[in-house]
């Protein structure tokens, strides 16, 4: 039966989808589009008659999806889009004019006595289209966000500027590199141990021509008197404006303070996730402390506790600017970009 | 003069703009192949002391300074004064191509600058009339003297004081490997305190893996991180120890790289930093940055090998990749708490006080 075989094949891609994630590896540009595409088809191939159904549907997936790697925050956000497309199409072809200040007028609150009367329950005909076509809408989206935020990078360099940066992110390269096509300035990385990926950038940013020095960790606040820009990406922005940065990165954010040295973090839309930091027990991700002592020190090892913390927490006070594919940002405004990208009601999903 | 008789090492490698000042010399390429060393200008306990520091053998502040002054004492030891010379213009004399071929080998440190200015001055104040032997039986023993009283018993006394500032419970942070931050561990742990050690690490040198085999041997508990998980780890930590290569007088800590990194970090979450110098090592040099003096390594020890992928392992043939390896900061003394000497526990901010004081009674 037609039916039954969209199913399964609609379970197999999910599947193969889980086994992706739990391996690992992938950037987040990427497994954000996979999952927005994913996403896309279980609108199309799930069985569902009313918006309810079908984020209910999302909702059960979304949650088996950031269980298999709750690190990845970029499958949970996309997850949160698509449901608000969903509400916002259901609302749109009930007719409802904007609507989007629901949650936000105070009177609004007194008044209407209790959580909103939408059960999602009618069924629209043509919803499932719209959907689709306003997934399109993200997918096309996505694709160019990196494009999006190299091509403000000339506001923001100047010529003959000493730039810091740490690990590898593909944002920041693409920034940099466009900015050096029309501006000469130099560029320090650090090299980011235990994985070292600071050396990996270095050398794709030298390739294009652009100055660039490695240095180890140890030596950021030595060198950071010299530096006029620190910019950054992020495995993830938080949502009172801080960040999940790769581990290191505190540390450099207190010495640019320190200096007094503008902290620039280029972090596309799809990054920002309605967590907040203080959640102690899912924050942290550690791999095999192998990293940092490896088995060939023996004696020692096995009387002594080895850390290798892969990511840091970076507050707000310590950020300038956001750059993101719609345009600059300070972090006191992350807040508000949270309400238009996902509803409350979805924060948990 | 005589020091025109040693060649001057060649630099290796490219130099980041910021330090093209500095030299930066590769520890592959054998010494003796770089600098032809003259066997009759070159005393050999100070060529075999060469080698050790150029290849990183004999390192730490201490260590190098003990080191020097044993060679020296073999130096006195076989010398004997021609004829028509008298004892202590000639030994000053014969002494500087020594210091700068050791220099070569490795940029001196500040407490090697004080060990060999004590020297000098020593020799210097032999009266003219004084024999030979009785002359070279006085400076050996003032060399002894000296080693005794600056490192040995000064250990001693700040390992004392320190011990006071060790409550049972805490957690101790201690970064690279510093011997005396290690001897005041040590003591602490026979003196039945009861705390626990955190030793941070950072790459290239990695030398808190010794500094971690020292404490674990003793049966200290340690946990060991590398210091980009320091901010991590912080808030875990009660008290950092740090030890110092040098105390300059505008009251700037000279330590190993990294060290200022951990006293700014340790500051944001106001955690004390107590920083344990000899007054031996306390220089009337001022700096406010890591840039006019420092030291550059070999830039080679940066390039790693990690899932049989070696990154950097052409960097020379791009032309616009450079490594930097420094060796020493500079850590400003407002994120410095207490500095224990072996004269006291004093704020960074008294070093010149110390100096004059100091001098006064030499």
């Amino acid at each position: 039966m037609p039916g039954a075989d969209k199913e399964t094949d609609l379970g197999e891609r999910i599947e193969a989808f889980l086994a992706e994630l739990k391996r690992g590896g992938r950037g987040s540009g990427e497994t954000a589009r996979s999952t927005a595409a994913l996403l896309r088809r279980i609108t199309a191939q799930a069985r569902w008659s009313s918006a309810g159904d079908l984020m209910e549907i999302i909702r059960k997936e979304g949650r088996r999806m950031t269980a298999a790697q709750p690190s990845e925050t970029t499958v949970g956000n996309m997850v949160r889009r698509v449901l608000k497309i969903i509400r916002e199409e259901y609302a749109r072809s009930r007719g409802s004019s904007e609507e989007a200040d629901q949650q936000e007028s105070l009177h609004k609150l007194l008044t209407s006595g209790g959580s909103s009367e939408e059960n999602f329950r009618q069924h629209f005909a043509p919803l499932k289209a719209n959907v689709i076509e306003a997934i399109n809408e993200l997918l096309t989206e996505l694709e160019g966000t990196t494009d999006n935020i190299a091509m403000q990078a000339l506001e923001h360099i100047h010529s003959n500027e000493v730039i810091m940066t740490i690990g590898r992110s593909r944002t920041v390269e693409a920034f940099l590199k466009d900015a050096a096509r029309k501006r000469k300035f130099h560029v320090i990385v650090a090299e980011c141990a235990p994985f070292c990926q600071g050396h990996e950038m270095a050398t794709s940013l030298s390739e294009d021509g652009i100055e660039t020095t490695v240095i180890p960790d140890a030596a950021i606040f030595a060198v950071m008197s010299r530096v006029n820009k620190v910019i950054i990406g992020t495995q993830t922005v938080l949502a009172n404006g801080g960040l999940r940065a790769v581990n290191g990165t505190h540390t450099l954010a207190l010495a640019a303070k320190h200096h007094s040295t503008p902290l620039i973090v280029c972090a596309p839309m799809f990054k920002l996730s309605p967590q907040f930091p203080n959640e102690e027990d899912t924050f942290h991700k550690f791999v095999s402390p192998q990293e940092v002592l490896p088995f060939t020190e023996g004696e020692v090892l096995s009387k002594v506790n080895a850390h290798c913390p892969v990511f840091d927490y970076v507050p707000p006070e310590l950020i300038t600017l956001f750059i993101s594919n719609i345009g600059g940002n300070a972090p006191s405004y992350i807040y508000r970009l949270m309400s238009e990208l996902y509803h409350p009601e979805d924060h948990e999903l | 003069s005589h020091c025109s008789h040693i060649p001057l090492r060649s630099d290796y490698g490219y130099k980041v703009s910021l330090f093209s000042h500095l030299h930066q010399y590769s520890r592959k390429a054998p010494l003796t192949q770089q600098i032809s060393i003259p066997a009759t200008v070159i005393h050999p306990s100070i060529v075999r002391l060469g080698l050790q520091y150029s290849q990183g053998i004999v390192a730490g502040s201490n260590a190098r300074s003990v080191a020097l002054l044993h060679a020296f004492k073999q130096v006195i030891q076989d010398y004997s004064t021609p004829p028509n010379e008298e004892l202590p213009r000639d030994l000053v004399n014969k002494l500087k191509p020594y210091i700068s071929f050791l220099n070569q080998c490795r940029p001196l440190s500040a407490s090697m600058g004080n060990a060999i200015k004590y020297i000098k001055k020593e020799i210097s104040n032999i009266p003219s009339q004084c024999k030979e032997e009785e002359a070279k039986k006085k400076l050996l023993l003032c060399i002894d003297n000296y080693v005794n009283e600056k490192i040995t018993l000064a250990a001693k006394a700040i390992s004392k004081c320190a011990i006071d500032k060790i409550s049972d419970g805490d957690v101790i942070l201690v970064y690279g490997c510093s011997s005396l931050v290690n001897h005041i561990l040590c003591e602490a742990f026979e003196k039945q305190r009861k705390f626990r050690v955190i030793v941070v690490d950072s790459r290239p040198r990695l030398e808190g893996r010794e500094a971690l085999r020292r404490l674990v041997k003793r049966g200290i508990r340690c946990t060991y991180v590398l210091i980009s998980a320091v901010s991590y780890i912080l808030p875990e930590v009660s008290k950092v120890f740090l030890g110092a290569h040098a105390l300059l007088a505008n009251g700037y800590v000279m330590s190993r790289v990294g060290t200022s990194q951990i006293a700014l970090v340790a500051k944001a979450y106001n955690v004390p930093v107590l920083v344990c110098c000899e007054t031996y090592k306390f220089c009337e040099r001022v700096q406010t940055d890591s840039f006019v003096s420092n030291e550059l390594d070999d830039p080679d020890d940066l390039i790693v090998t990690r899932e049989g992928k070696t990154q950097l392992a052409d960097w020379q043939s791009v032309k616009s990749l450079g490594l930097l390896n420094l060796v020493y900061d500079v850590t400003p003394p407002d994120f410095v708490d207490l500095v224990i000497t072996e004269l006291g526990m004093i704020p960074c901010t008294s070093v010149p006080v110390v100096l004059r004081v100091k001098n006064v009674d030499q």
